[in-house]
């Protein structure tokens, strides 16, 4: 038995919207689970779901053994850090943190303590007299962080706790929320339309597309081994190449590509090659691409081209390569990094 | 989380509240639509009786008042005149006052400003001996603009006005700027539709306002021409009421009622906007 | 202030100048003829008026039938600020919850808002009446109610006609209040909090003080001033000049007596109480309950 089951889990609106179609999943004690998608998949109101603030249409979500559909909010023991952080805007940061386990009629010197030492855990000990209205975005959401941890909760939620923060913030405040979370080994779900934020952060990932889990499975396994076109474009930047085809005596062919491909015969296959897995040849033995845009990255080299039957295509380059918009290029795809999908079913092709 | 216990108590709740705002006027009605004589021996009438044309044609055709020279039709379209002139004049000048001074840089901002501001302090009903003489030197008594002018200039609507565009941004005047708006342009243009909320609520508000002045109009109007059917409220259908006819009991609850209904409906019809006016000033 | 504004030798003044017109006319005259009025006292044969100094003021303040309405203005704007402030609330934070039939409560409450007080007064007036007043008929099946003849009966009486439309304005404000707060900081103290009643006194509650404020002073200024529409046409100050408020004795007075001296100190008295909860308003929002 997992830490948390969701069992067939549907969300429907009053209004009729399908938020969440018969979603299951298990999550370990002490792991950090990240739902992603884009805006709308239904990952907020998944976590929503877990938190409490949304009743569930039907199945079920256990906790620790227990069903907890039915229990308060409050009652579950978890604790959640909001978007827009909800501090509460009349209270200092000390009662901020505290109010949580003050209603829950814990004595005040247990308070003092767990404050302090949450605080000293956050380094925000020198702002505990200050109201929220007083703190800059970052110490907002170290702040909603306290408040979450001083509980010291089963679980750990967060709802894209970092999308408020600038570019380097979140860089920072993302690798403490690991450390942290591993340092206490609180089972954690973090919310995201962030896919860097999501493959660097989880254990395991959700990737979620208009209320359903395409796939759930480590970082490592979705990047390699999408089960569909979507996940295999979500994830990844800049995104995965698409051709259309078919596959005929394990060769995929299409306008102008044509890679050993080891499935049966099929048409209307749709083959994906990630950026990186695409590289320029020397030789003139390859697909032939006139250069359209270049992005110089530094560390990398973003070339946008087009090949001869009109196919964009996106190649990154480690190599400082010299290529100027308008040449002509040849490129070769790594035979061994390659995916295919059926076009009716957006699936992976299995052997 | 939906909590069935909550809900139920929320509803039962709210459905004492709306009991006890409606049937105080409920009763009005169905006791406006019986005759004198059930009214006088049996008290007020919970359920609709017969005469609601008879005594609503009587109360809106009929002339009453002292020289009898005036309807309630008449002094219901006086208290509309009221009520719209009011509520129009207050929230144009006032939105011009404040843009004054929220949008100008000029020395005198702050003591202009601070000069209406203080007439908060002096409602008509504190300075209402003064106010009338100076209104009867003038020769405005039984004329509309007196019954008008008098209560437009207030600092309120100023003040939610000065609020609300110290909320617009900056960034509306820069880019109204760099196309080449004048002073005049910007607020025409740019920040009257975008007041648009405001000003409803600022018009319903002063709409309401006016159409109840009560005492203003009995202080102001001794011709009948010039009553409104609220100042009209205590005058009306007494007349007989300690001589040897019934008292026209019946009437006087059509009169109620009919008085009531242009402000609540105004104020029914445009309630989205009210409310979002005032959670715009809130902010 | 705005960081642009705009420059001009003028045109801020055609802008400003009707609001200033009128105010000037009919609200400093007036002001200023008041001013007048208190310190001077009409001689003897009605010739002119003759500095007075405070006498005026002495003989407001001394006359015992004043101090009798300030205490029941108080009262009174005490009593209405009560009542329909906590129903107007309650109301509100219920209409605020339901999740069927939200927009029907809101305009079956909002309504009586609309109603003018001497209407209300009027219509209270019948409720109230010995011949058919339902109010009356049970009230006076209970302990014997007659407001003509006791002061609190008489006072239950104004202070039910008062509160009743008020009520309906309150439940207006706070709703409006209620919807600016964020739904995200009442999420979380869903998950700190089991007791809703809790939640409500220590987030919800707090962070409506600024609304709360607000209508704080639109009610004592309905209870100081609107009510007169109320009063003149309910009891008219029955059983014997308890239940009159300091505008209505004010007018009253004036009127009757016309003596402007005593009119004038009477008003000045009041715009000095009006200013005093100016500013204490004043005082209480730049201190306390600005948050961002």
């Amino acid at each position: 038995m997992s830490f948390i089951n969701l069992k067939n889990v549907v969300k429907v609106y009053p209004d009729g919207t399908q938020a969440i179609l018969n979603s299951s999943l298990s999550i370990e004690k002490g792991e950090l689970v990240v739902f992603v998608g884009p805006s709308g998949c239904g990952k907020s109101t998944l976590l929503r779901m877990i938190a409490g603030l949304e009743d569930v249409t039907e199945g079920e979500i256990d906790l620790d053994g227990n069903r907890i559909n039915e229990i308060d909010p409050s009652e579950r023991d978890i604790a959640m850090v909001f978007q827009n952080y909800a501090l509460y805007p009349h209270m200092s940061v000390y009662n901020n943190i505290a109010y949580g386990l003050r209603s829950r009629g814990i004595k005040k010197l247990e308070i003092e303590a767990q404050v302090t030492n949450v605080s000293e855990l956050l380094q925000i000990g020198d702002l505990l007299s200050k109201k929220p209205g007083q703190l800059s975005g970052g110490q907002r959401q170290r702040v909603a962080m306290g408040r979450a941890i001083a509980r010291d909760p089963k679980v750990f939620l967060f709802d894209e706790p970092l999308s408020n923060l600038d570019a380097k913030l979140r860089v920072q405040v993302r690798l403490e929320i690991k450390k942290l979370q591993r340092k206490m080994g609180t089972t954690s779900i973090f919310v995201t339309h962030d896919q860097t934020e999501a493959m660097t952060l989880g254990d395991r990932l959700v990737v979620m597309n208009k209320g359903v889990m395409e796939q759930v499975g480590t970082p490592m396994e979705i990047y390699y081994h999408p089960k569909t076109k979507f996940v295999a474009e979500f994830i990844g930047t800049p995104s995965m190449n698409f051709i259309t085809g078919s596959i005929k005596d394990k060769t995929f062919k299409a306008s102008s590509f044509a890679v050993p491909a080891k499935y049966e015969d099929k048409d209307d296959v749709i083959l994906g090659v990630r950026p990186e897995d695409i590289s320029i040849t020397k030789a003139t033995t390859g697909v032939k691409c006139k250069v359209e845009l270049i992005e110089k990255l530094g560390s990398s080299t973003v070339i946008y081209c087009v090949d001869m039957k009109e196919n964009q295509l996106c190649v990154s380059t480690q190599s400082r390569a010299s290529v100027e918009v308008g040449d002509t290029i040849h490129i070769s795809t790594n035979n061994k990094a390659l995916h295919f999908f059926d076009r009716e079913t957006s699936k992976a092709l299995t052997k | 989380m939906i909590n069935r216990l909550t809900q139920m108590f929320a509803h039962f709740i709210l459905l004492l509240g709306v009991l006890l705002m409606v049937i105080p006027i409920w009763l009005a009605f169905t006791s406006s639509t019986h005759d004198n004589v059930t009214l006088i021996t049996e008290g007020m009438q919970w359920y609709p009786g017969p005469l609601f044309i008879e005594n609503y044609d009587e109360v809106l055709n009929e002339k009453g008042g002292f020289s009898e020279e005036i309807t309630a039709t008449g002094m219901l379209i006086n208290s509309f005149i009221m009520g719209l002139g009011i509520a129009t004049l207050k929230v144009i000048i006032s939105m011009m006052a404040a843009y004054s001074l929220v949008y100008f840089r000029f020395r005198l901002a702050t003591p202009i400003f601070w000069f209406i501001f203080i007439t908060l302090l002096v409602p008509l009903e504190v300075r209402i001996f003064p106010s009338y003489k100076i209104v009867s030197d003038i020769g405005l008594t039984n004329s509309y603009t007196g019954l008008v002018l008098p209560l437009v200039a207030s600092a309120t609507a100023v003040f939610f006005f000065r609020q609300f565009y110290k909320s617009v941004p900056d960034e509306l005047l820069e880019s109204a700027k760099l196309d080449g708006a004048n002073s005049w342009r910007f607020f025409i243009d740019f920040l009257v539709p975008l007041s648009k909320t405001m000003i409803a609520a600022m018009f319903i508000f002063m709409f309401v306002f006016g159409y109840s002045q009560y005492l203003w109009p009995l202080l102001m109007t001794t011709d009948e021409k010039y009553w409104t059917v609220v100042m009209g409220m205590k005058l009306i259908y007494v007349e007989l009421y300690e001589g040897v006819s019934l008292p026209r009991v019946g009437q006087r609850f059509a009169y109620i009622i009919l008085s009531i209904i242009p402000p609540v409906l105004i104020v029914v019809l445009l309630q989205r906007w009210f409310i979002k006016g005032l959670i715009q000033t809130e902010k | 202030m705005k960081k642009v504004q705009f420059k001009s030798k003028y045109t801020q003044y055609i802008f400003l100048a009707p609001t200033l017109i009128i105010i000037s006319i009919f609200l400093y005259l007036p002001i200023v003829q008041t001013f007048r009025d208190a310190f001077t006292t009409q001689d003897a044969f009605g010739f002119g008026r003759f500095f007075a100094g405070w006498d005026n003021f002495k003989f407001v303040l001394s006359d015992p039938s004043y101090l009798v309405a300030l205490k029941f203005t108080f009262i009174y704007i005490f009593v209405i600020t009560v009542i329909s402030c906590s129903l107007g609330l309650l109301l509100a934070v219920q209409a605020n919850k339901v999740i069927h039939g939200k927009s029907a409560y809101k305009t079956l409450l909002i309504w009586p808002y609309a109603i003018a007080p001497a209407v209300v007064g009027v219509t209270a007036q019948y409720f109230f009446s010995e011949r058919f007043g339902i109010l009356y008929a049970l009230f006076n099946s209970l302990w014997g109610f007659d407001w003509t003849a006791n002061i609190f009966d008489a006072y239950i009486y104004l202070f039910i006609a008062g509160s009743w439309k008020q009520i309906s304005a309150n439940f207006i404000f706070f709703l409006a209040g209620l919807q600016t707060i964020q739904k995200s900081v009442i999420e979380a103290s869903l998950i700190d909090c089991r007791s809703s009643l809790r939640r409500f006194w220590t987030i919800t509650f707090p962070l409506l003080m600024p609304t709360t404020f607000f209508l704080v002073i639109i009610n004592i200024t309905y209870g100081f001033f609107d009510t007169f529409g109320i009063i003149d046409t309910t009891t008219i100050g029955a059983p014997s000049g308890e239940t009159k408020t300091l505008v209505y004795k004010a007018y009253i007075d004036g009127f009757r007596g016309l003596d402007l001296g005593a009119a004038g100190a009477q008003s000045i008295i009041m715009m000095l109480l009006v200013l005093i909860i100016t500013i204490i308003q004043f005082r209480y929002i730049e201190g306390r309950i600005h948050y961002n």
